[in-house]
């Protein structure tokens, strides 16, 4: 700033009659673009993106040998490449996308808190309550884009590798391809309920603790919790409640005719996690002190 | 109810609120009390000194201002709104940082404009070019803040406030980390934004700093002002200094410190040094007339800020002479 005696000095304005508050929108767009931004971000995609072009490879390294008498998917893998998805799903939901949604839920409050930089733009123009929403659609928005970059990697690679021909359903129904991807998309699509409940409580934690590690841990960690609880004798009543039952709930939509009970239950469960999480989590930082940086 | 209207909002002749007002603000953590009853008073076209040793709860105090954290009791108005209550709507016209500024570092500086020009709204993202000339940045507006020196972002912290447009500037600690070539063009920036009607609110350490830019002050020690006003009236109430050169400088010395209303009475490297009201050193000159000890130099003195300073913040608020509830109304 040598010269900043000689450089034009800015002129005020007249004071605005009325604040005009940025939409959140405006708030949210930045909060992607931040991720975007960020090479962390792409440590999640890039493991759900790379596991189902192992699978295919390796698939297809095994030609000709047998394919074993696993999953009703597995069973079809050379028929159609519409199981590809299909069975990816069926892997990456138990853990893998979990993860990827951890990933970014669990970071994307505390990481602002611990760098400093959430007090920048808490005193800018917009309110509390605006960055947090757009903080949680962000955090949301990226566990979709990880579920739905999976399916499309899987499905344009079983495709290449086997063909867009039709599909054999749970119940035994055949159905046409283009039927086929329909329900590869809509089964994709349902198992965002469980997962942006574990987004929500990744929010949760990486507010409420304001450590990134922390939160993502956390967040993977009750997922790993629950799965334990499940297996134990006895709490064989709790077991349809607990979120990562829910996690399989899509396979309902792969039956004719569609079976929707088991997808109502997981969104009634799922909100009973993440309407609590994601409410605790916006009181936490609408009146959190912002004492970091 | 001044809280529910906007700034711009007041009737002719009706009494605009002051860009910052906080009445006994307290801010507890746990068993500490990191700020206890503080009163400020920030008028429009002030540049307010806020001063005090390191804890003494300054900090604390803009967080509270700013709305980033909760006070324990107490309230702050920034022209009127309380920040608590209204929110972002509170910050209108108001822009500043606390403690050093922070930025997203894989962003460049221009990205990183670009985004609180756009939660700032209005016509903020049309100043960015404006802005980083201002703080001489353009050059290395493409590059991530994450390379930035600490001055660097120092300066970008000041870009970014003054995207606002403010009528209000908060400023913690602006000189930390510039070099002195830094240091005094950031004086000449407030300076020059304290000339265009903008109200600066500057905490500092750089007490020569403040004495030059300040026209009034606060000083707080241990969570409690220990003095608000104007930095001409606490040079006053500080006492007019004197300093001696005699023909023998240790009698004077002696002298001195018999002498009825000398006060403070010290020998330094350029003779002795006390405090008197104007009769008193009439009364002690003669006093050394009769001791045959001759005068060769008598020179007054105002207490300087860090004098002051130092004798308020070392003495628990109980510095001899300085009326410390001088606090307007």
């Amino acid at each position: 700033m040598s010269s900043v005696a000689a450089t034009p000095a800015p002129t005020l304005p007249a004071p605005a009659a009325h604040f005009r508050r940025p939409s959140t929108l405006t708030a949210y767009r930045w909060e992607l673009r931040k991720l975007i931004s960020q090479k962390r971000t792409y440590l999640g995609l890039g493991l759900v993106v790379i596991l189902p072009l192992f699978f295919v490879i390796f698939q297809n390294a095994r030609h000709g040998h047998d394919r074993g008498a696993g999953d009703f998917f597995a069973r079809q893998i050379t028929q159609s490449g519409l199981a590809t998805p299909v069975l990816m799903l069926l892997f990456l939901s138990a853990f893998m996308l979990p993860l990827a949604a951890s990933l970014v839920a669990g970071d994307i409050v505390a990481a602002e808190d611990g760098n400093g930089t959430l007090k920048t733009i808490l005193t800018r123009s917009v309110n509390r309550g605006q960055v947090f929403a757009a903080k949680a659609l962000a955090a949301m928005t990226y566990a979709a884009l990880a579920v739905f970059l999976s399916a499309f990697v899987a499905t344009l690679a079983g495709v290449l590798s086997w063909g867009f021909h039709h599909i054999t359903t749970y119940s035994g129904t055949v159905v046409s391809a283009p039927e086929g991807l329909l329900l590869v998309v809509a089964a994709n699509a349902c198992y965002l309920i469980p997962l942006f409940t574990v987004a929500s409580v990744g929010v949760l934690l990486s507010t409420a603790t304001r450590n990134s590690a922390a939160s993502v841990v956390g967040t993977v960690g009750l997922v790993l919790l629950l799965y334990i609880l499940a297996q134990i004798p006895g709490l064989e009543a709790v077991k349809p409640y607990l979120l990562t039952e829910q996690f399989q709930n899509w396979q309902g939509l792969l039956r004719t005719p569609t079976d929707w009970a088991p997808i109502w239950h997981s969104l009634w469960v799922c909100a009973l996690y993440a309407v609590p999480a994601l409410f605790a989590a916006y009181l936490v930082f609408l009146r959190r002190d912002v004492a970091g940086g | 109810m001044p809280d529910a209207r906007p700034a711009a909002a007041h009737s002719p002749g009706e009494e605009a609120p002051p860009p910052v007002r906080a009445r006994g603000l307290v801010k507890r953590y746990d068993e500490v009390l990191a700020v206890d009853h503080i009163d400020l008073n920030v008028r429009t076209g002030d540049v307010y000194g806020f001063l005090g040793p390191n804890g003494a709860g300054k900090t604390t105090t803009l967080r509270m201002a700013l709305g980033l954290i909760v006070p324990t009791e107490g309230a702050v108005e920034l022209f009127g709104r309380d920040p608590m209550r209204r929110g972002a709507a509170a910050l209108e016209g108001v822009a500043g940082f606390v403690e050093a500024p922070r930025f997203y570092p894989y962003l460049s500086a221009r990205k990183n404009l670009e985004l609180l020009a756009a939660l700032d709204g209005g016509g903020a993202r049309e100043r960015i070019d404006e802005v980083l000339e201002v703080v001489e940045l353009a050059p290395r507006a493409k590059h991530r803040v994450g390379g930035y020196s600490h001055g660097m972002r120092q300066r970008l912290g000041i870009a970014a406030a003054l995207l606002r447009r403010p009528r209000l500037l908060i400023l913690d600690e602006p000189a930390t980390g510039l070099d002195p070539a830094g240091m005094r063009d950031m004086r000449i920036l407030i300076r020059r934004l304290a000339e265009e009607d903008i109200t600066v609110l500057l905490s500092s350490h750089q007490l020569p700093e403040v004495q030059e830019l300040c026209d009034r002050v606060a000083i707080v020690d241990r969570g409690r002002v220990v003095y608000e006003g104007a930095l001409s009236d606490l040079r006053r109430q500080g006492g007019a200094g004197y300093r001696l050169r005699t023909t023998d400088d240790a009698r004077a010395l002696e002298v001195a410190r018999a002498q009825a209303g000398v006060e403070h009475a010290m020998s330094g490297e350029h003779g002795v040094s006390f405090q008197a009201q104007e009769p008193e050193v009439g009364a002690f000159s003669l006093a050394l007339a009769q001791a045959g000890i001759g005068i060769l130099a008598l020179t007054p003195e105002l207490a300087t800020l860090e004098d002051l300073f130092f004798r308020l913040t070392e003495s628990n608020g109980a510095a001899p002479g300085i009326d410390r509830t001088a606090i307007p109304a």
